[in-house]
Formats: structure tokens, C-alpha cells, sequence
């Protein structure tokens, strides 16, 4: 197409045609937000209606059902880079979709959602796909009272959202007071002699109640460890690891960030230390300390840690 | 029954750009040739196949007759869709034994519109144009269906595409379209730029002759053995996009079994694989060494190019039954088939 127009054909305010008895009712059926299709002799469902018969040429019957709102498309087309004759100025689909009822398919446009132009179909488009329309509020009797179609609804996406006031008890009261100032705390059990870290009240394992507060070195040994591919608001950027670090003294594991060191290099058994927020922003939270990094040590043999993981 | 016969075939060389020249002068010359050729300069009847819609002017068609000479007045008719249907009109006429001759051409210029916009026009007023939905959407919709049912792959197509376009770069009338690219995105998924036929424009003519006057025009006439059109439902959605009934029944009346080259107004790569399926063609049978449609496509000339191709075959003796296809209407809504054979 040239760039340059300069010649126009059109019809000043449109053409006027006469509709007749078949078409006129499907469309004054649609200007009130229904569907219809005709019945053929044959028995057959035709949407849209035309006056006669497409298999044999016959005048169809006076009888008009109602079908749909919801459909099956039968195939589609996906249009990256609309016309201006196209209904929308986005990407969409083009879709024949047979009416539930009908026998034959109608041609509309699917909005499949908001895309940038140029973008690709979307995985979800499908032929056998549910489909219904989408009336438009100010309907007239034109094909365009549906405005498109839309895909039934298979799945929501509810927001959920509760608040709470908690406080972490004493145990962990006294860890944070500890962190605030660059210590790690533990506890003792007086059954198991295992120091618990993150300090607790019980010991988790014999149900006694610890006696003996003990603090920690920020060292220790990457003990398990998993690569996570999904962002975290924590870890926004993926891969992140997340690992156990027992630390040099404490009986049980502390689940932390590994950072530092590829993904694909981190190792069980590998010796790591605390990397510590800058002092001055230090708070009573256990995000003072950013995540665990490599120190340059031997790795701890497998046989050190298996029970700890 | 009259035998006749097409006895000489003229194309341009198309175009794919505006050669700024009108639609009649590049017509002219292929109707000079057509006439120098054959030695003719009056004919039986003359019949034309073009669009006025492609120049967006009312009767656009008459002025093309300037290129014939219609004084003193001629036995002329028109049709307002591909040269095909002007050949089909004049069989006819030369059948009913009126005239010995006849001079048929199409002819049509795409460069200086907006194809899309202009077959959106056409299609039924009531319940596809006002949707704005253009004939190359509803022909991906047709691909989609018919690579679904049968399984036929991107690659599939994208062979075609490249036969199609090789075979054009060795015939001096097409255009020279390079290969498929490896990264070629889609126009109207599933289509891609190569499946869809080119903007092109062109002309043609075709002399037609009956009995032994074709015998005298032509050493080695080639015989319509069977020439027949079928047209399905407008509603792309009343039909099974995946097969072309009408296609099958026309190359059934037509006796399109065993011919050796088929020349396939296939305007879009998968509507091939739907043709083939429907005239039940083989792998013995060449499929358009013109490079088709997809390698050139002038508007309402290019399925009467395909007949014209199909019958130069049989002037230069390279086979002995050929098939020329045409094709009309949003989806291969209508077909026409014609057979050809150089023995009588």
C-alpha cells in the first residue's frame, strides 16, 4: 500500500441495505444481548442464520432457537500487529466459534488479553476452547453488538490479606537483643547438652526446658542446601541459594541465604561465615545478618554433618 | 461436441512494486503479443476477468478494451473476479459453436491499495465485513484447522514456500523472491510472510480456439478436456475449512486424475496441501513449476495464469496432461479446474 493517499472510495454515512426476515432476527436478537440461529428442514442449527439452506440450497424454517451464549472455538488466528479495519489496535485472535446448539460457527474476534504488539499468541488459546460474548452496554443490531469473546472463566485469582500483632516470646526476645548486637545466641539442653539456635525455651527434643544461655560463632558448615528459581522478595534475583549452616558449636542447623558463590558451585560440607549488615544499620532482626558466605577453609567430610541434616 | 483448445498464452513480467504505469499499459503489450503470436487481430469473442475494486473505480474494466480495439464493435463480456471465470465464459460460448475464437485476459495491479482493507469489503455485508476481518485471518484460521486435522508441520509449509519461490526465480514472468528465512516471524499466525501469496502486479491473455481453426494457430493445441467450477457456502464457518469439496468435485467432472503437471492457484501455502489432497494428486505429478501463486500473484489474472501455464506445457511438448486451477472467495470458496491434453 502506498503511503500516500489520494484516492477515496466510500459511502458518506454508510451503505443502507435491507436486512430481511432471517438476518433481522438474529440481529435484532443480538441487539437484545441474546443468539439465535435457524433451523433447517434438515433439522440442522445455522449461526448465523442465513434465508436458505447451505447443503442443499432450500428456504430454511421459520423456527429460531436460541443458542449459546457460550461456544467452542473450531480454529483461530492471532493477529500481532492489528489492521486499522481490525476491532481492536492490539494483539487478538480471530475465531470461528460454534455456539452451544448450533451446527455451524460464527467468525468474531477473541480479546485474549491486554499484549504489546508484536507479541505472540498466548499458550492458553486453543481450538476446543469455552468461549462466550462480550455485549457491548450500547447495542444497535450489527455483528458488532458483541463486542468479542471472551474465555470462560476457568480460574480466579483471590487476594487474601490478614494482620496481627505478634511478639516472639522470650526466647526469641533474648536472640534478637543478641543480634541487635552482633551475637548470636544458643541455647542448652541439660538432657542432650545440644546448643538449639536460634535460642529456645523447650528443647525441641527432650521437652525440658533449656538451661544454659551460650553464644556462637557467626562460622560454620553448609550442611543441605537448595537452588531456588522462583524470585523471593527476599532474593529477588533467581537463582539464590537457600541453605542449613550449622554453626561451629550449635547441635542443630540455622536455615539462611548462601550468597557469594555460583549457584552451581556451592557444596555440602562447605565452610561458611556470617555476612553482617554495615553495623550502623543494625536492629533487633535477624535480617542483620544478609546471608552466609564462603570462607576459605577445607570442606567438612560428609560423615561431620550427616546427622545434621 | 466442439473441441477446443487453449492455442497461446501471454503473461507481463509482474511486478511487485508500482512501475507507475496504469493497468492498461500493462496490458497492452501482453494483448499485442497475444496477437502477434497467433496472427489474429479481431476474435470471435473477447471476455475479461479484473476487479474494479483493486483501482476503486466504477466500470474500471471498459477502459481496458482500449487495449483490444472495440471498433468496430466486438461480442465482449466481463467478469468481475479472476480470468478463470472469463475462460470458463468463453468455452462456453465457443462450444455453442458461435465463434471459432476467442481472447480472454485478467489483469490486476495490488500495489496501489490496500488488499487486506479491499477483500474485508467483500465479504458478506452483514456478518464478516463489518467485523473488519480480512481474507489472509481467515485463511490462517483455514491453516490452523487443516495443520491440526492432518498433522501438517511449519516445516510442511515453510517447503512449499521455498519450492514455490525457487520455481519463481527460474520462470522470467514471476518475481524473485529469496528463501524462506530461518527466522521469519508470523504475519497472521499460523501463517508467515512466505506462505502468503505476494502483492504483485500483472496481466494475461489467453487465445482459445475451436476445432481446426486451433489446429491452424497452433501446432500442438492444448484440448480442454474437461473444464468445471463448484462454489461452496460464503460462511467460512458452514464449511470444513480442512478439505475443498468444491475443489474435488470440479476435478472430478473435469477428470483431473493422472495429469502430469497441476498448476495450483494455492494464494497461501497450506491451501496446496488442501488442493492436493482434493484432486487426489500424487507425487508423479509436478506441482507448480511456474512457482505459483506464491511467487507471483497478480490479482484476477493469476488463475488464469495457472491454466495458461498448465497449457504451455502441452505447446512445448514437455507433457501431455496438464490441470490448471483457480480459486476464489475467502477460503477456497470457490474452484475452478480446468484439464488439458495435447492428443485429442
Amino acid at each position: 500500500m502506498p503511503s500516500d493517499v489520494n484516492h477515496v472510495v466510500e459511502f458518506p454515512g454508510g451503505y443502507t441495505r435491507s436486512v430481511g426476515p432471517v438476518i433481522g432476527r438474529f440481529l435484532s436478537e443480538l441487539r437484545d444481548g441474546r443468539m439465535v440461529g435457524v433451523r433447517t428442514s434438515g433439522g440442522r442449527v445455522l449461526v448465523p442464520p442465513t434465508e436458505y439452506d447451505p447443503d442443499t440450497g432450500d428456504d430454511v424454517t421459520g423456527e429460531f432457537v436460541e443458542v449459546g451464549p457460550v461456544g467452542t472455538v473450531t480454529t483461530w488466528s492471532w493477529v500481532a500487529h492489528p489492521a486499522k479495519e481490525h476491532p481492536f489496535d492490539r494483539p487478538f485472535a480471530w475465531v470461528l466459534v460454534r455456539p452451544d446448539g448450533a451446527d455451524t460457527a460464527l467468525v468474531h474476534a477473541l480479546d485474549a488479553g491486554v499484549f504489546d504488539a508484536g507479541a505472540e499468541a498466548p499458550k492458553f488459546l486453543k481450538t476446543g476452547m469455552r468461549v462466550r460474548p462480550k455485549w457491548r452496554a450500547e447495542r444497535t443490531g450489527t455483528i458488532g453488538d458483541i463486542e468479542c469473546f471472551l474465555p470462560e472463566v476457568t480460574m480466579i485469582n483471590p487476594q487474601a490479606k490478614l494482620e496481627f500483632r505478634l511478639s516472639g516470646g522470650r526466647a526469641l526476645h533474648r536472640y534478637l537483643e543478641g543480634i541487635a548486637q552482633g551475637r548470636i545466641l544458643g541455647s542448652r539442653c541439660p538432657v542432650c547438652e545440644a546448643v538449639i539456635v536460634p535460642m529456645k525455651e523447650t528443647c525441641p527434643r527432650d521437652g525440658v526446658p533449656t538451661t544454659e544461655e551460650v553464644e556462637l560463632p557467626d562460622v560454620g558448615t553448609l550442611t543441605t542446601y537448595a537452588v531456588n528459581n522462583i524470585p523471593d522478595p527476599r532474593a529477588p534475583e533467581v537463582p539464590f541459594v537457600s541453605g542449613y549452616v550449622l554453626l561451629d558449636g550449635a547441635g542443630v542447623p540455622l536455615l539462611t541465604l548462601i550468597a557469594g558463590v555460583p549457584a552451581d558451585q556451592v557444596r555440602m560440607g562447605m565452610r561458611v561465615k556470617a555476612a553482617w549488615k554495615p553495623r550502623e544499620e543494625w536492629s533487633p532482626s535477624v535480617g542483620n545478618i544478609k546471608w552466609f558466605e564462603p570462607v576459605d577453609e577445607p570442606d567438612v567430610p560428609f560423615d561431620e554433618i550427616k546427622d545434621y541434616l | 461436441m466442439r473441441e477446443v483448445a487453449v492455442v497461446a498464452f501471454t503473461q507481463s513480467e509482474h511486478s511487485g512494486e508500482d512501475q507507475g504505469v496504469l493497468e492498461t499499459e500493462i496490458l497492452a503489450p501482453v494483448i499485442g503479443e497475444i496477437k502477434e503470436r497467433t496472427g489474429l487481430t479481431r476474435f470471435g469473442f473477447t471476455c475479461s476477468g479484473s476487479c474494479d475494486y483493486l483501482q476503486g473505480a466504477p466500470f474500471a474494466f471498459v477502459s481496458a478494451l482500449d487495449t483490444v480495439g472495440a471498433w468496430p464493435p466486438i461480442s465482449e463480456s466481463h467478469v468481475e473476479m479472476d480470468g478463470a471465470w472469463a475462460l470458463y465464459e468463453a468455452w462456453v460460448k465457443l462450444l455453442i459453436g458461435e465463434v471459432d475464437t476467442a481472447l480472454v485476459y485478467g489483469f490486476g495491479k495490488s500495489t496501489q491499495n490496500d488488499i487486506r482493507a479491499i477483500f474485508t469489503q467483500q465479504h458478506d455485508p452483514y456478518y464478516l465485513a463489518p467485523l473488519g476481518v480480512d481474507h489472509v485471518s481467515l485463511a490462517a484460521m483455514q491453516a490452523r484447522a487443516y495443520m491440526e486435522k492432518s498433522g501438517a508441520k511449519d516445516e510442511d509449509m515453510r517447503a512449499i514456500a521455498a519450492r514455490s519461490r525457487a520455481a519463481g526465480r527460474g520462470n522470467p514472468f514471476a518475481l524473485d523472491l529469496p528463501d524462506p528465512a530461518d527466522d521469519a516471524g508470523f504475519d497472521i499466525a499460523p501463517l508467515r510472510p512466505h506462505d502468503i501469496a505476494p502483492l504483485t502486479d500483472g496481466a494475461a491473455a489467453i487465445v482459445l480456439a475451436a476445432g481446426d481453426t486451433a489446429r491452424e494457430l497452433c501446432e500442438r493445441p492444448a484440448w480442454i478436456t474437461g473444464i468445471d467450477h463448484r462454489v461452496e457456502p460464503h460462511s467460512p464457518g458452514a464449511r470444513d475449512l480442512t478439505r475443498s469439496e468444491s475443489t474435488r468435485i470440479a476435478g472430478e467432472k473435469a477428470g483431473a486424475a493422472g495429469v502430469e503437471v497441476a498448476e495450483l492457484h494455492a494464494q497461501f501455502s497450506h491451501e496446496e496441501l488442501i488442493l492436493r489432497e482434493a484432486l487426489g494428486l500424487g507425487d508423479d505429478a509436478a506441482v507448480n513449476p511456474s512457482g505459483g501463486a506464491l511467487a507471483a500473484n497478480p490479482l484476477m489474472a493469476s488463475g488464469l495464469i495457472r491454466i495458461g501455464e498448465a497449457a504451455a506445457r502441452i505447446h512445448d511438448g514437455t507433457a501431455s496432461r496438464t490441470l490448471g486451477h483457480a480459486s476464489s472467495g475467502p477460503c477456497l470458496q470457490q474452484n475452478l479446474v480446468c484439464v488439458m491434453s495435447g492428443e485429442k
